[in-house]
Formats: C-alpha cells, sequence, structure tokens
C-alpha cells in the first residue's frame, strides 16, 4: 500500500512539475491544482495511512492521527483560494497583455488575442457597441 | 509590547537615569517646532532638555564615584535578551560629561555659524538625535542596544555631514562615511553576538564580570578582529581613516562635536569599554598598539602638507586618535589611564580648534592656508585663544595636551608590545611629537602670522562676542586641566580606571613636574624636531609635490560605481524577466534541498513493514495516474484537460474517504465543484486549445527530466516516510477533544479550538484572496467573445428552464444540508469550512441557472459584507475570552437542556466556525460571481463598477 502511495503521490508531482513549466498561464494553474493535490496527498499521508479509523472519538477504538487532517482541511480551501487567485491574475495578464505567455513575450497568436488588441486599440465608443453585442 | 519594571540585579537602580538618554531623545522634537521663531529662541530651546540631562549627570557624579552604579532596565523580549537597559559607570561618566558638556558648547556655537538661510531646526534636531545616539552607546548595559545607538551614530552624522546636501562633496563624504562606519558597524554586531552567547547574556554588566572567559575561548581571534573593525572604522584608524577628511564637508560644529569631540572617540570608547574581557593578550597589544603607531604617524605626516584648516585638523585628529589607540594597545599598567586622560585633552583642545577654524573661515571666508595669512592684527583676541590650543595640541607645559603626551612617552620606555624591537616605539613616537609640533607650528604662524592676507574673499574681523564663549570655556579648560590635572580630572580618571580595571586601579598622580627624566627629554626633541621640520617645510614640499595626490573621495567612489556595476549584471543575468526561467530555477532548488538529505538517508524503507493491498487501492491509485498523465498529454486541448484534471480531484477526495478522513473528503468534494466552475468561468476568456508546433523538443526533455527526478525525490520521501514510526504531538489533542474543546470530532475540534488562532489567519488569507481578485477583475477590459476558438456560437438559451427548476428546489435542501452539515461538525464530520462551500456552490449554482440579474431581483448579496462579518465574528468569539481574562480564543462550552430537543450543547467554538462558515461563503461567492459577472453585460465598466 505504502509503495503504491508513494507512486501516485510522485507521479502525480512529476506531472504537475512538469506542466508548472510550460509558457501558457493556463498549464502552469493547471498544474498548480495537480501540484496542491499531490502536496495534500503527502501531508496527509504524515499521519499514516488507517483504513476505518476515522479521528470521531467513540466511532473507533484506536481513531487515526487528526492533525495532518486539519492541516489539509485548511489547505485544500487556501489551495482553492490561491488557484483562483492565479487563474484571475492570468485572465487579468491577459486582458492587459494581450497574450497568455508567461514571459508576456510572444506575440498574440490567438484570433482571441487579436480581438483583444484591437478592442484596446478603438476608442471607448465601440466598446459600448461590443458590449450591447454581447448582450 | 514593552513590560516595564525595574530589575534590581545590578547595582542600583535608578529612575534618573533613563531621563539622561531620554531628554535628548525627546529634545529633538524641540527644534523641529521651534523652527520658525528667532535663532537665539531656538538654541536656547535646543539647549534645555540636554542641559537638564546634564545637571542629572552631575547630580549621580557621587555616585559613580563611590562605586555604585546607577541602573535602569525594562524588559522587552527577555527570551532574546532583548532588554533596554542602561548603567553609568565611570567609563560612560566620562563619555557624558564630553557629549553634553562639549554638545551644548556647540548648540551655543552653531548658533552665530549657521547662514540666515540654513534650515537650523533640522540641523539642530539631527545634532541632538546625534547626541541621543552617543549618549546610548556610553550608556548601555545590553550589547545589541549598545549596537542600535552605534549604527544611530552613523546614520545622524549622515543626516549632519549632508546638512548641505546641495554640495557634491558633502553628499560624497557622507555616504563614504556612512558606507565605511555602517559596514564596521556590521563586523561590530557579528562581534557583539558571538560575544553573547559566549557569555550566555547580552547583558553588558555580566559580559564584563566574564573575566578571561573570551581571550581564552579558541573563538577570541575572530571577535576581536570583528569589534576592532568595528572600533576601527569608526575611529578612524589606518587603513579606514579616509573617511574622516571627507567628512570635513559637513558644517564646521559638527566636525567640531562629531569629529573631534565625540563619535570618532566610539570606536575608542568601545575598546575601552570591552578593555577588561578582550585584552591583556599578545594579539590584542601587537594589533591595537601597531594599527595606533601607524595611525599615529600617518595622520600626523599627512597633516603637515594640508592646506586646508579643517584638513589639516582632521589628519591631526586621525593621528592623536592613532595616539590614543596605540595607548590602549600598550601592555603597561597606566598606558590606559593615560589613553582616556587624552581622549579628554584631545576633545577639549580639538573641538575649540576646529570652532576657532569656523570662526576663521566665517570672518574671512576661506580655509585656506596659503591664502590666510597675518590674521593676528585682525582677529587678535580669536587668534590668542587658537594659539592656546594649538600649543595644547602641540603638548608645550602648562597645558592640558603636554600632560597626556608625556604619559604617551612615560608609558612608550615602558612597554614590551613589541618585543626586542621595542625600542622603536619610543622613538616613533617622538617623531609623532614632532610632527605635531611642525603642523601646529603652520597653524598658528601660516594663519595668523606669516606676512598679508592674499585675496580674501572678506575682511576678517573679530566675530560676534558669544561666538566665541564657546572657545573661552574649553581653552580656559585647557589651562585648568594643564595647571591642576589632579584637581580637575584626577577622580573622574580613577573612576574611568575602575571602569577598565575593574581588578584595581594602579595608584597614579598626574603633575606637572617629574624632574629632569627620559620622557621631559623626549618632550624637548618633539618640540626641537617640530620647528626644525617647520623651518625646512619649503624641501618638504617641494618632495612632498613629486607624489601625486590620490583622492580617497574619487578611489572610493570608484569602486562604489564598480561595485554597483557587477551587481546590475548579476542582477541582469539572474533577473532577466522569465518566469519559466524562475520556476525552473526554484524547481531545480527545491530539488536539491530535497535531495541531499535523502542521499544521506540509508534507505528509503523504514522499520514498518507494508501493509496490505486491496483492489479498491490499487483501482484509486491507477485512475489517478492515469488522470495526471492524461492532464500533461491533452494539456493543449484545455477542455478535456479540465476534465482529467477533475477526475484527479474526485478520486483523491475518495481517497481522503478512504483512509479514514470523512472531512477531508466533505471538503475535497466541494471545493472540486467551486474549481471546475472556475476553470470553465476561465476558459471562456481564455483560448480554450493552443497549437504545441513552437515546443522545441530540448526543452521537453530538460522540462521532464527535472519533473521526473523532482517527482522520484517527493515519491521516494513519501515511501520513506509512510515506513518509518512518526512521534506525533496528536495525542494530546484526541486526549482532550471531547473534556477541553466539548467535540467529539477531533478534526474540528482542532480546527476551531486548539489551533483556532491558525484557522483565524487562514480564514483571513482567504478573505484577502477574495478581495485581491475583486480588485484584479475591477476595471479589467476583456473581449467577451460571442463564440468558441471553432467559431461555434455560444447557446441562445442562456438559463434552461430545467436547470432553472431543479436548481431552485434543489436550493432549499442544499441550505438545509449545509446547516446540518455546520451544526453536527464539532461531533461528526462538517463544519465551517465544508457547510460554508456547500452553501456557496448552491447559490452559485442559482447563478449560473437563473443569471445576475435574477439573482439581484432577489436581493443583491453582498460578499464583502459575508466576509467582513465572518471575519469580526470570528474574532469578537476569540476576543470575547479577554473579558474573562483567558488569553485569546480560549473557548468555552456546556451542555443545555431543552423540552422537545433534548440535551444539547453550546460552545463558543461554535461562534468561531459561524466566522469561518460566513467568511469561506463570502469568499468563495466573491470569486465565483464577480468572474461570473463578467461573462454577463453585468460587467463592470473601466470607469466604474456596474
Amino acid at each position: 500500500m505504502e509503495l503504491i502511495y508513494a507512486t501516485v503521490v510522485g507521479v502525480m508531482v512529476t506531472c504537475s512539475v512538469f506542466l508548472m513549466l510550460r509558457g501558457h498561464t493556463f498549464a502552469i494553474v493547471m498544474g498548480l491544482t495537480l501540484m496542491s493535490y499531490a502536496v495534500n496527498l503527502f501531508l496527509f499521508a504524515s499521519g499514516g495511512l488507517a483504513l476505518h479509523k476515522p479521528a470521531i472519538l467513540g466511532e473507533t477504538e484506536n481513531p487515526t492521527d487528526p492533525l495532518p487532517q486539519a492541516l489539509v482541511l485548511t489547505a485544500i480551501v487556501i489551495g482553492f483560494a490561491m488557484t483562483a487567485f492565479a487563474l484571475i491574475l492570468a485572465i487579468r495578464a491577459r486582458a492587459d497583455l494581450g497574450n497568455d505567455q508567461v514571459d508576456g513575450r510572444s506575440a498574440p497568436t490567438d484570433s482571441l488575442a487579436t480581438k483583444d488588441k484591437e478592442q484596446r486599440e478603438k476608442p471607448r465608443a465601440t466598446e459600448k457597441a461590443s458590449g450591447g453585442k454581447s448582450r | 509590547m514593552l513590560h516595564c519594571h525595574i530589575t534590581v540585579s545590578g547595582d542600583s537602580p535608578d529612575m534618573n537615569l533613563i531621563w539622561v538618554p531620554l531628554l535628548p531623545l525627546l529634545g529633538t522634537l524641540i527644534p523641529l517646532l521651534l523652527g520658525r521663531y528667532p535663532r537665539s529662541m531656538l538654541a536656547l530651546g535646543t539647549a534645555f532638555l540636554p542641559a537638564v540631562a546634564l545637571g542629572i549627570v552631575i547630580h549621580l557624579i557621587p555616585q559613580v564615584m563611590a562605586g555604585d552604579y546607577p541602573v535602569v532596565s525594562f524588559e522587552w523580549i527577555p527570551l532574546l535578551s532583548l532588554n533596554i537597559s542602561f548603567f553609568l559607570d565611570g567609563l560612560g561618566l566620562m563619555f557624558c560629561l564630553l557629549i553634553l558638556g562639549i554638545g551644548l558648547l556647540v548648540i551655543l556655537y552653531a548658533r552665530y555659524y549657521l547662514a540666515e538661510g540654513d534650515n537650523a531646526g533640522r540641523f539642530y534636531a539631527s545634532l541632538v538625535l546625534f547626541m541621543t545616539a552617543m549618549l546610548g552607546v556610553v550608556l548601555s548595559a545590553n550589547l545589541i542596544q549598545l549596537w542600535f545607538f552605534w549604527e544611530l551614530t552613523s546614520i545622524s552624522s549622515f543626516l549632519l555631514i549632508t546638512f548641505w546636501s546641495h554640495k557634491t562633496e558633502a553628499r560624497k563624504g557622507a555616504r563614504m562615511a556612512l558606507t565605511i562606519t555602517g559596514a564596521g558597524g556590521l563586523a561590530l554586531l557579528a562581534g557583539l553576538i558571538m560575544i553573547g552567547e559566549l557569555v550566555g547574556s547580552y547583558d553588558l554588566q555580566r559580559v564584563l564580570a566574564s573575566g578571561r572567559l573570551i581571550v581564552e575561548n579558541e573563538y577570541y581571534p575572530v571577535i576581536l578582529a570583528l569589534v576592532l573593525a568595528g572600533a576601527f572604522t569608526k575611529s578612524a584608524q589606518f587603513p579606514f581613516h579616509s573617511w574622516l577628511p571627507q567628512a570635513m564637508a559637513a558644517p564646521t560644529p559638527v566636525s567640531s562635536y562629531l569629529h573631534s569631540a565625540t563619535m570618532v572617540k566610539a570606536g575608542i570608547f568601545l575598546m575601552a569599554r570591552f578593555y577588561p574581557v578582550l585584552s591583556q593578550t599578545e594579539l590584542w597589544f601587537a594589533v591595537v598598539s601597531l594599527v595606533g603607531l601607524t595611525t599615529l604617524l600617518v595622520g600626523a605626516y599627512t597633516a603637515l602638507f594640508k592646506h586646508d584648516l579643517k584638513g589639516l585638523l582632521a589628519y591631526s585628529t586621525i593621528s592623536h586618535l592613532g595616539l590614543i589607540t596605540l595607548l590602549l594597545g600598550l601592555d603597561t599598567q597606566l598606558a590606559a589611564i593615560a589613553a582616556m586622560f587624552h581622549v579628554i585633552n584631545h576633545a577639549v583642545f580639538k573641538a575649540s580648534l576646529f570652532m576657532a577654524a569656523g570662526i576663521i573661515d566665517h570672518e574671512s571666508g576661506s580655509r585656506d592656508m596659503r591664502k590666510l595669512n597675518g590674521l593676528f592684527r585682525y582677529m587678535p583676541y580669536t587668534a590668542t585663544l587658537a594659539m592656546v590650543a594649538a600649543s595644547s595640541m602641540a603638548g608645550v607645559p602648562l597645558l592640558n595636551g603636554f600632560l597626556s603626551k608625556e604619559m604617551l612617552f612615560a608609558e612608550s620606555l615602558n612597554q614590551h608590545t613589541l618585543g626586542s624591537l621595542s625600542w622603536l616605539t619610543p622613538l616613533l613616537v617622538t617623531v609623532g611629537g614632532a610632527l605635531a609640533v611642525a603642523y601646529s607650528l603652520r597653524f598658528v604662524h601660516d594663519v595668523f602670522f606669516n606676512g598679508d592676507p592674499i585675496d580674501l574673499p572678506k575682511t576678517p574681523h573679530e566675530p560676534p562676542r558669544y561666538m566665541r564663549v564657546p572657545v573661552e570655556v574649553l581653552v580656559v579648560l585647557c589651562l585648568l586641566v594643564g595647571i591642576l590635572p589632579d584637581l580637575i580630572v584626577g577622580d573622574l580618571l580613577v573612576a574611568v580606571g575602575a571602569s577598565l580595571m575593574p581588578e584595581g586601579v594602579p595608584e597614579f598622580s598626574i603633575s606637572i613636574w617629574h624632574g629632569f627624566n627620559i620622557p621631559l627629554l623626549m618632550s624637548f626633541l618633539a618640540v626641537l624636531g617640530g620647528v626644525a621640520l617647520y623651518s625646512q617645510r619649503r624641501h618638504m614640499f617641494a618632495f612632498q609635490a613629486q607624489f601625486a595626490e590620490v583622492d580617497a573621495k574619487y578611489a572610493f567612489e570608484q569602486s562604489v560605481q564598480r561595485l554597483v556595476r557587477g551587481a546590475t549584471r548579476l542582477q541582469e543575468f539572474i533577473d532577466n524577466g522569465s518566469f519559466q526561467r524562475y520556476t525552473f530555477w526554484l524547481i531545480l532548488a527545491v530539488g536539491v534541498v530535497l535531495g541531499v538529505p535523502l542521499l544521506e538517508l540509508a534507505s528509503a524503507q523504514g522499520s514498518i513493514a507494508r501493509s496490505d493491498v486491496d483492489l479498491v487501492s490499487i483501482g484509486g491509485a491507477l485512475l489517478l495516474i492515469v488522470g495526471s498523465v492524461a492532464t500533461v498529454m491533452v494539456s493543449h486541448k484545455r477542455l478535456l484537460a479540465l476534465v482529467t484534471v477533475s477526475v484527479v480531484g474526485l478520486v483523491v477526495s475518495m481517497a481522503f474517504a478512504w483512509f479514514s478522513a470523512p472531512d477531508l473528503a466533505l471538503t475535497q468534494l466541494s471545493v472540486e465543484v467551486a474549481t471546475i466552475i472556475l476553470f470553465l468561468l476561465a476558459l471562456y476568456f481564455l483560448p480554450q486549445r493552443i497549437t504545441l508546433n513552437h515546443l522545441s523538443p530540448a526543452r521537453i526533455v530538460r522540462d521532464l527530466g527535472l519533473a521526473t527526478v523532482v517527482g522520484a525525490l517527493v515519491g521516494t520521501l513519501t515511501y520513506a516516510m509512510l515506513t518509518r514510526p512518526v512521534n506525533s504531538i496528536s495525542e494530546f489533542f484526541t486526549i482532550n477533544a471531547k473534556t477541553g474543546g466539548g467535540g467529539t470530532n477531533v478534526v474540528n475540534v482542532i480546527l476551531v479550538d486548539f489551533r483556532g488562532f491558525d484557522t483565524f489567519g487562514e480564514i483571513t488569507v482567504l478573505a484577502i484572496a477574495a478581495i485581491g481578485i475583486f480588485k484584479l477583475l475591477a476595471g479589467i477590459r476583456m473581449f467577451a467573445p460571442s463564440a468558441d476558438m471553432d467559431g461555434r456560437a455560444w447557446s441562445r438559451d442562456r438559463h434552461p428552464v430545467m436547470l432553472m427548476q431543479i436548481s431552485q428546489s434543489l436550493l432549499p435542501l442544499a441550505l438545509l444540508v449545509s446547516a446540518y452539515i455546520f451544526l453536527r461538525g464539532h461531533n461528526l464530520p462538517g463544519g465551517g469550512f465544508i457547510a460554508g462551500l456547500v452553501t456557496a456552490v448552491a447559490l452559485i449554482q442559482q447563478y449560473i441557472a437563473n443569471g445576475v440579474v435574477w439573482m439581484r431581483e432577489r436581493g443583491d448579496l453582498n460578499f464583502q459584507w459575508f466576509i467582513v462579518s465572518g471575519l469580526l465574528l470570528a474574532f469578537l468569539s476569540g476576543a470575547g475570552s479577554w473579558i474573562f481574562e483567558r488569553p485569546f480564543l480560549t473557548s468555552w462550552f456546556d451542555y443545555f437542556y431543552l423540552p422537545l430537543v433534548g440535551k444539547f450543547e453550546l460552545a463558543s467554538a461554535m461562534a468561531f466556525d459561524l466566522g469561518v462558515y460566513l467568511t469561506v461563503i463570502g469568499a468563495t461567492l466573491s470569486i465565483l460571481a464577480n468572474l461570473g459577472k463578467l461573462t454577463t453585460a453585468e460587467r463592470p465598466t473601466p470607469g466604474g463598477q456596474s
């Protein structure tokens, strides 16, 4: 069991690191998400792997270690906040820079970015029109 | 936070002492407030508090002389031995008198010296701040506190040197002074920390009582080098002396106060302060005396060739500081006493000489000795005063300078510091004495006699009456100490000696006449040699002119700029703006940090045997591996990648459930829903897929290699951790959950009770993230596409009826479930985090199904209000324990009985959990709904929010 668990964590970390090294913001946020899964599993494992021994008093003779669970619980929620922040940073970066490259360097290649760019260069009046269109 | 009480340890607690540094500290405000009033009033106001402080010091003199040192101490962070404590011993007393006495004279002098346009308020404020810092240095009874004031002297002197900040030499000089003394200060900090750790206390009095402990330690040479580096840079010892002449760009009152009387003596003070515990070793004698001797000669020789009045005085100061250092480094009993005696004498005559130089500059418009000639006719009174002070500097009998110089000559004959070469020292100090006579002669003869003034900007005249008063006071002191030394300073020197030699001060008496002896002969030779040198000055100047003069300022600036260029290049190399590169190096660093300890681990397999494998686990593991790998493979097809990553998330939550963590499983499951909604919304704005044609194979191999290595390391670490027994503190929580926290769900009790403070921090982070996202989305200018990348238009049916109906009917149920989860959380899986997420997801579902407009018609939810009230509730439920005089977040619980409901429990932790609940709802909704609004007509416009 321990070997399988460790292998799974290792594979997840490998995948997440690879994704985090990509140049597109979306891949990096994906990598971050995978990484937080892996890290949560890792932290959780520090309490040992126990079957059918939840840390509820009175339900079992020998409850499992509750402390890593408490730590991981908040880590999950904060991980969500962090993922959200990174994702919205990515959206904001794309809105301001015109592409979704982390280095903000390469020319916009996708059609959306081109439209964004056009819109940025248009005067304010047309923007209202495009807002109306999307309605 | 200052825990205030007077400790009774040490000598005698005396609250009066705290006022000595505190009054000048308060006094820094007065000149700033009085800045617009007439100068005389400003000067008087500035002088008032330091004068009171001087009165307190004088009042304490009898007590210090009796050896009963006043002590005052406040505990601050006792764990780190950071206390605020002061004590006044003989050494401190002598310096306090110098700092406050000369400081008051300088305040008076500066009132006449500063020009109309100068900002006198700022000047006085910096000057009094410096005074505070200096008093702090000499009174500190704590090593770190001493260092703090030490650095404060550097900073305040920087402010004073740059007082005329429009002058480039003032800025450069100040920078140089700050850099050199600041670097020395860092070395000193290291040295003091080593001393503190070695002695086991940062309390200065305990350090001083440690005897031979430090010198016998193997690290003694390092400690000595670090402390001396601080002392030598501050006291301008060779080869760190070059900053002092550059600091002469300061106004003359500053030069007179800082650069002759006080700050440059701080290094001397430091050596004297640690004299009992650091000296009396071969190393000390060799280093200190050689550095002192070199400085004495280099300074005296250079002073001779300076044409600038202040330049001459600056190098003469360096030379005299070298003399004092040399005395501290001689291995005879009286040398240290002589050193302290010369500290007083030098401060008195050099401060008055600087003031005289300032008067000459002020009234004639020049400091160039090639132009200044024959001033005796124009200002006979000032000239007489300056001549007396200069004679003292040269060591003429009946003046104080003569006495300490005689003591130096006498001690140089008795020392054995240089072994068989010890005969060199008396010879070289006599040469130094001759040079001092020569430059003093030059100062007097060149300026006041030697023909007529050449091209002076102003016609010289006597200064205002009161500008001379400080000079007069100091010159009278020169004479008094010179004629009646034992009466004036005898007792003070005994008290100072008690600080330097706690085991007993040798008998000594200072008198003018010791009979015809060798020191007298040396004095005679020095005077003769000085006169001879000066009479041959033309030849010497011609000789010196052959050498190119090195401007220390430019050399320093050059090295600084080289350093800056190098640093910039290094920074541009590291910080090249590529995020991908930073990530790569960061992960590589993690790999190294992780790998090195694993290399040292004998085997990954620990002592615990592996447990059995079951089919469910294998299935889950396979799903996780396939899901993760698939996410990487299809990451360019983003919608598909989202599906695979959500598979991973679901299996992770199932794994939590499988391994006895129901709370985690519930949390992960509800977070999963929120995350996927979030990603879907993001994909509305980001390209739904990208082409991979620009990826280079080398890059992929590199990244894959690094990823594999880090993955393997983490996997190994996990395995090693799983097969080793843990020594956990968790048992405490399991035992006390019911009795101490009143709940059977230990995880929840830990969250809301035992580690409530952590949870409070975590929901704060959540709130900050939500508000940060709100800010990021405000005013965003984004094109809202009406079709996906392949040109397929979004569905016209924005709010399908089926979805609307189902979600609306589900809402009460979902809220009920979340209320149930919340209430049972203390005893069964659930709690504020999970309930908050469930509620948030239920509400988000309404947004998705019915739209923002529909939701607003039914009461606009103010997410910020949720967040703030949640945080406030959590805080108040914690702060409530203050009313009962318990620490923050102490929980309370009890059981009650209600008819129909039965026995139930109320706990303050539940209020806290409610705060968590509200914050989680607010944050989650704020994140998702604000992003969601962007896809609709409700999006905020750049001008303001809709």
